[in-house]
C-alpha cells in the first residue's frame, strides 16, 4: 500500500512540477480578494484566514482534476489491473493532491506581517498542521466529485456550486456569534467552519468553538470521507472513460 | 487452466455484448479474437482484466475467479489496453518505475526488471523520453514493457495495434511473436484484421457476442472448400439460381456477390461466364483467407443459402 501510495504522490509531484501553469493557479485570486477587502475596510486580520481557507480549499478540490484525465487518458484503466492496493491508490492521489493544495496555500503566510496578528512559534506550527488537515479533508472531497465524472467541465459546475456555499457560511465572512439562530445552524453542519474556527485561533484571532470540538469534527469528517472513498473505488465497476 | 471463461452473458441496456459465452485455454500461445467492431471482443478482455465484472457467469483466470480473488488474477496478468495508459507527463523509465510499485516491486529489483523489460522491448536508449513525445509504435512498445514488468503469466491485447502505420504493426507482432518463442506468456489478443489474425496459433471468430467458429488459421481456411470465384452479376439472386441447376460446386451470395466454392475453381470461370450469357460484370479468383471464413460464417446471405 506505501509503495503504491508513494509512486502515485511522487507523480502528482513530478507532473505538478512539469506543468508549470498551474503552479500559480488558485491561490492568485484569493490572494486579490483579501488584498481588496482588507485595504476596503482597512483591515487586515480580519479576512486573512478566510482568504487562506479560500485559497486552500479550491486548489485542493481542484487538484483532482488530474483524477478525470487519468480516467479519459486511460493511466486509471492501468493501475486498476495492477494488484495495486485499493487504499494505496486513494491514498496516494489524496496524499499527492493535498500536498500540492498545502504548498500552494504557504504563499499567504508571506503576508503574515502585514495583518498585524501575531502567532507565536508554535502558533505558526499550528497552523501550518491545521492547513495540512483542511487541505487533506477538501482533496478528498475534490477526489469523490471527480471519480465518476463525465468531464472537467462538469467537474467545475459541481465544485463551484458547492464551495462557494461552504466558504461562505464558514465564518470567513461574518462571525458566528453575529449571525441569525438559522445561519448559525447552517454554519454549524459545515465542517469548514471549524477549520476556520481552528486557524483563526491559532492566528490569534476570534475562535467561536473550541480546539478539541473542532478538531474532533475536522477529523472525524476526513476519516469518513476517506473510508467512504475507499469503498466506494473498491466497488467501482467501470473505473475506465 | 489457464483461462476459463464459462457462460458469460453481459449486456449493456438493451444490447447483448456477450451471449452465453464459454471458452478455455491451456497452452502458452498466441489466441486472436477476431470479429468486427461490436463482437463482444473489448468486453471479453475487460472481463479478463477485472476491469468489468461479468453479470452472470463465471471468468477464471490462472485458476482463480477474477471476482472473488480479483488480486490474485492482477498480479498474474499484464494488460496492454486500445487507449494509452502512460503518462504523458512522465519519462518511460518513470511510468515503469511506477508501475513496478503498483505490482509491489521496489528498490534494487525494481530498477532490475525495468531495465530487462526496456532492453527485450528496445526502448532502453528512449527511457529518459516523455510519454507525449513517443511515436505511436514506440508507445505500443512502452506499454508492452509495463505489462511484462511483473512477468504475468498471461498477457492481454485489446486492439493493440490501433492507429499504428504497417511497419509499426509489424515491428508490434514480431516482439509478441517472440514473447511465444520463450513460452512463458499466454497470449490472448483482440483484433479485427485479418492478417492480424493469420499471425496467430488459433483464432476465435466472434460476432455479435456469440463465438462462430474457432481454430488455427489454417483449419479455418480448410473449411472453405478450395478455391474461390467471386461473380458480380447484374441480377445476383437470378444468376445464382440459374447457376446453381447448372454446377454441382457449392455456391452462395455474399455481399451481392456470387461465391463459388471449388477445389480447382479457377478451371471454371470460362464455363462460369458462359452458363450467364450477358449477365456477368466482372469475374474473379483468389485462394481463400480468413475474411473470406468469417464472411461465410456471418452474412445473412449465407445464412439464407444453406438453410
Amino acid at each position: 500500500m506505501i509503495l503504491t501510495a508513494t509512486a502515485l504522490a511522487r507523480r502528482e509531484l513530478i507532473k505538478f512540477w512539469r506543468e508549470k501553469a498551474r503552479v500559480a493557479g488558485f491561490a492568485a485570486a484569493p490572494l486579490l480578494f483579501w488584498i481588496v477587502v482588507s485595504a476596503g475596510f482597512n483591515d487586515f486580520a480580519r479576512f486573512y484566514g478566510g482568504s487562506i481557507a479560500l485559497a486552500l480549499m479550491f486548489s485542493a478540490v481542484f487538484s483532482n482534476m488530474t483524477l478525470i484525465d487519468d480516467r479519459k487518458e486511460g493511466f486509471l484503466a492501468g493501475v486498476l489491473v495492477t494488484p495495486a492496493p485499493r487504499a494505496g491508490i486513494v491514498l496516494g492521489k489524496v496524499l499527492g493532491a493535498a500536498g500540492l493544495a498545502w504548498l500552494q496555500s504557504l504563499i499567504f503566510l508571506f503576508f503574515l506581517p502585514v495583518t498585524g496578528l501575531k502567532p507565536d512559534f508554535f502558533g505558526v506550527l499550528a497552523i501550518l498542521g491545521i492547513l495540512a488537515l483542511i487541505s487533506l479533508l477538501f482533496t478528498l472531497v475534490g477526489f469523490l466529485c471527480a471519480w465518476r465524472m463525465p468531464s472537467t467541465q462538469a467537474f467545475h459546475g459541481v465544485v463551484n456550486m458547492l464551495l462557494m456555499p461552504m466558504w461562505m457560511l464558514s465564518g470567513s465572512l461574518f462571525r458566528y456569534e453575529e449571525a441569525h439562530p438559522w445561519m448559525q445552524l447552517a454554519m454549524l453542519l459545515n465542517p469548514m467552519t471549524y477549520g476556520i474556527s481552528l486557524l483563526n485561533g491559532a492566528l490569534g484571532a476570534n475562535a467561536p468553538f473550541s480546539t478539541i470540538l473542532s478538531l474532533t469534527v475536522l477529523l472525524g469528517w476526513t476519516l469518513a470521507l476517506f473510508t467512504f472513498a475507499l469503498v466506494w473505488v473498491e466497488k467501482s465497476d467501470h473505473a475506465t472513460a | 487452466m489457464l483461462l476459463a471463461v464459462e457462460n458469460v452473458t453481459h449486456r449493456y441496456g438493451d444490447l447483448i455484448a456477450l451471449d452465453s459465452f464459454t471458452m478455455h485455454l491451456n497452452r502458452r500461445e498466441i489466441v486472436g479474437l477476431l470479429g468486427p467492431n461490436g463482437s463482444g471482443k473489448s468486453t471479453l478482455l475487460r472481463l479478463l482484466s477485472t476491469i468489468t465484472k461479468p453479470q452472470s457467469g463465471r471468468v477464471e483466470v490462472c485458476g482463480f475467479d477474477t471476482v472473488k480473488n480479483a488480486q490474485a488474477v492482477r498480479a498474474r496478468i499484464g494488460v496492454v489496453f486500445q487507449t494509452q495508459t502512460l503518462d504523458k507527463l512522465l519519462t518511460i523509465e518513470e511510468n515503469l518505475l511506477a508501475c513496478g510499485a503498483f505490482h509491489g516491486l521496489s528498490g534494487r529489483t525494481l530498477i532490475e526488471r525495468v531495465r530487462q523489460v526496456m532492453h527485450q522491448l528496445g526502448i532502453a536508449d528512449r527511457r529518459a523520453d516523455l510519454g507525449k513525445t513517443l511515436s505511436g509504435g514506440l508507445q505500443r512498445r512502452a506499454e508492452i514493457a509495463r505489462a511484462l514488468l511483473h512477468e504475468p503469466q498471461m498477457l492481454i491485447l485489446d486492439e493493440p495495434t490501433t492507429g499504428l502505420d504497417p511497419v509499426a504493426r509489424d515491428d508490434f507482432w514480431k516482439a509478441i511473436e517472440e514473447l511465444r518463442e520463450k513460452r512463458s506468456t499466454a497470449i490472448v489478443v483482440s483484433t479485427h484484421l485479418f492478417d492480424e489474425a493469420e499471425r496467430c496459433d488459433s483464432l476465435i471468430l466472434l460476432d455479435k457476442g456469440v463465438r462462430v467458429a474457432e481454430g488455427s488459421p489454417e483449419s479455418l481456411k480448410a473449411t472453405i472448400g478450395g478455391e474461390v470465384v467471386e461473380i458480380k452479376a447484374r441480377n445476383p439472386p437470378q444468376a445464382l439460381q440459374s447457376l446453381q441447376g447448372q454446377f454441382t460446386s457449392s455456391m452462395r451470395l455474399v455481399d451481392g456477390v456470387i461465391w463459388v466454392e471449388a477445389e480447382h475453381a479457377h478451371r471454371m470461370i470460362p464455363r462460369l461466364v458462359e452458363a450467364l450469357p450477358g449477365e456477368v460484370l466482372s469475374i474473379g479468383y483468389h485462394q481463400p483467407d480468413l475474411s473470406d471464413v468469417f464472411r461465410k460464417l456471418t452474412t445473412r446471405e449465407a445464412m439464407a443459402a444453406t438453410a
